[in-house]
């Protein structure tokens, strides 16, 4: 490690060195050999096998073309999958980000009191992992769990609905659970730049006879358009990779009736499970990758602001 | 104008406290379950207090009949090695791409940065087989080596040296210390801020990851907390509740102490997420 004092050259200072070549390789060295392997290299293999037909049994790989690609939407697996997904995004992206600005812009405004416990409070779930969440989540919606009991006791239903096996409620269990769970971070996103808003703004609104909802749709919502692109590519891409909790929730399964299967839920079926078609999977990884790819260009252009720099 | 404004005051609270309750909610009967024995959890008593007090439930999943405890040393290994490392790997990186001169360093940055756009989903399966070619599934270092690095961080650190005052290294150098040294004995120590930012977000990342250990460990003694976890809803005999919830709550209480330690470098993170 010391080998670089022997060059020496202190007059030059720090730039044009050779030595710094030399430390810039050493230093690059372990981060580059693990994005070449398990990034650039991975990338390559797994649009490789998307266009063959992958047997993991013999190991043999058998070029296939476009086939895989063709039969993801002639799936119908995989279409109910897509669709799952895709009102799983609709619903959750937009529910999150507002209800994130909307307990940010409150916890921001002058004169609120507690702002610390309070951000200390909802700050919880995002340090709470997946899989402790969900867990939590199914034992407060199970057919005995405290839920059904306190909704019976107000009255509102006589008969304990089976949130976790009925199709009809899964996906929107997890929607909730998902909502709950983001918003924090979120929140805690569009707090950190509303503390560069200038307060001469609120001042000006409030001589002009400004009502708070005007404060907040006429200064803040523009203000936050930034933040707010942020907010949505990164909800984009968080829901439409949706793993874990679908995971967790159905066992692997994406049951009940095929209620949870995401996308992401899918390819790990069809990767690992007794199906043996891994080059199928692949193809529908990066057939994923495209959808966020679109998607996120589209809400980008449709927020009118550059949010993935 | 002021009376409006109290209402306004008084309207901002309930929203405020509405919403504390529905995030807390969950914790609290989480927490309460955890100490109630099975049969009041499932006859359906949604209050808080237990009526019977038990600590049964930590009893069991701590005792010896349970590998709780063993899963959840497994995390804290896998967590504690896996942050030491993303720490100095990412650290370097970012240093050599913001600080140093060397031909390749924009198209090395640029693939970092497309890098960092490609979803898990892709590299999931030929991780999968590399590692088994590698001969590391099962093995504590198969969720160790492809995290080793983080792009995310390694940009991170890069946007920090690049404001990082020039001065400090020139003085270290005109002292005779060399690059290497002024590196881990002087720019390290004094970007611990930002350092430590990185270590609380990847220590977070190793301690909830679910999917890798899901695929890549098989053998019940290495699981983690997080597929330790999962295995109490695919019981034949059906959730016990009553353990699952214990279980939960062990596995927040780690990070939950991080945090009210480390508060300030926790929004810090997130403000540099929200800057980008």
């Amino acid at each position: 490690m010391e080998m670089q004092k022997k060059t020496p050259k202190p007059a030059r200072g720090l730039n044009g060195e050779h030595g710094q070549v030399w430390q810039a390789y050493i230093f690059l060295a372990p981060a580059f050999v693990i994005a070449a392997i398990f990034f650039v290299a991975a990338i390559v293999f797994a649009l490789y096998m998307s266009f063959n037909h992958v047997n993991m049994i013999s190991q043999q790989f058998e070029f296939s073309g476009l086939k895989n690609y063709v039969d993801v939407f002639k799936d119908d697996v995989a279409m109910t999958a897509l669709k799952n997904t895709a009102l799983f995004s609709l619903i959750v992206v937009p529910s999150q980000t507002i209800i994130a600005l909307l307990i940010a812009y409150a916890l921001s405004t002058r004169g609120i009191k507690g702002k610390k416990l309070f951000r200390l409070v909802y700050f919880l779930p995002t340090l709470t992992s997946s899989a402790a969440l969900t867990l939590i989540f199914m034992f407060i919606f199970n057919i005995t769990g405290p839920l059904n009991n306190f909704l019976i006791s107000m009255g509102l239903y006589q008969h304990p609905i089976n949130f976790l096996q009925n199709p009809a409620y899964s996906l929107k269990v997890i929607m909730v659970m998902n909502i709950w769970s983001t918003v924090p971070n979120y929140m805690t996103v569009y707090l950190a730049s509303l503390v560069d808003l200038p307060e001469s703004f609120y001042e000006a609104a409030e001589i002009d006879g400004a009502s708070a909802w005007q404060k907040l749709r006429y200064i803040t919502v523009p203000y936050l358009r930034p933040i707010t692109t942020y907010v949505l590519l990164t909800g984009i891409i968080g829901t439409f990779q949706m793993f874990d909790q679908a995971y967790i929730f159905s066992n692997g399964s994406g049951g009940p009736d095929n209620s949870t299967l995401t996308i992401a839920l899918m390819v790990y079926q069809y990767a690992f499970g007794s199906m043996n078609t891994m080059g199928y999977a692949c193809a529908l990884a990066v057939v994923l990758t495209i959808i966020i790819f679109v998607v996120s260009r589209l809400t980008e252009k449709l927020n009118g602001s550059n949010g993935l720099r | 104008m002021t009376e409006k404004s109290r209402i306004l005051k008084i309207i901002l609270y309930i929203v405020l406290i509405a919403y504390a309750i529905i995030t807390l909610y969950p914790f609290l009967w989480a927490l309460a379950a955890s100490f109630k024995p099975l049969k009041e959890i499932v006859s359906g008593n949604p209050a808080l207090m237990p009526q019977h007090f038990t600590l049964d439930n930590y009893k069991y999943i701590t005792g010896t009949s349970s590998l709780f405890t063993k899963w959840f040393m497994n995390s804290v290994i896998v967590s504690i090695i896996g942050t030491v490392v993303n720490l100095f790997l990412n650290t370097m990186a970012g240093y050599a791409l913001a600080r140093l001169n060397f031909p390749g360093r924009q198209k090395i940055y640029y693939t970092f940065l497309a890098l960092m756009m490609v979803p898990a989903q892709v590299l999931l399966i030929p991780n999968y087989l590399i590692l088994m070619n590698l001969g590391m599934l099962d093995t504590f270092s198969s969720l160790i080596l492809p995290a080793a690095i983080n792009i995310g961080n390694i940009f991170m650190m890069r946007q920090f040296f690049l404001s990082f005052p020039m001065d400090v290294e020139e003085a270290a150098e005109i002292d005779g210390l060399g690059r290497i040294a002024t590196f881990f004995r002087i720019v390290m120590p004094l970007a611990r801020p930002s350092i430590a930012t990185q270590a609380i977000f990847v220590f977070m990342g190793f301690w909830n990851n679910f999917m890798q250990p899901m695929l890549y460990i098989s053998t019940p003694k290495k699981y983690t907390l997080t597929l330790g976890l999962q295995t109490f809803t695919s019981q034949a005999t059906g959730v016990r509740w009553d353990h699952t919830m214990a279980a939960s709550i062990i596995s927040i209480v780690p990070i939950i102490i991080l945090y009210i330690i480390f508060n300030g470098y926790f929004l810090q993170g997130v403000r540099m997420d929200g800057e980008k």
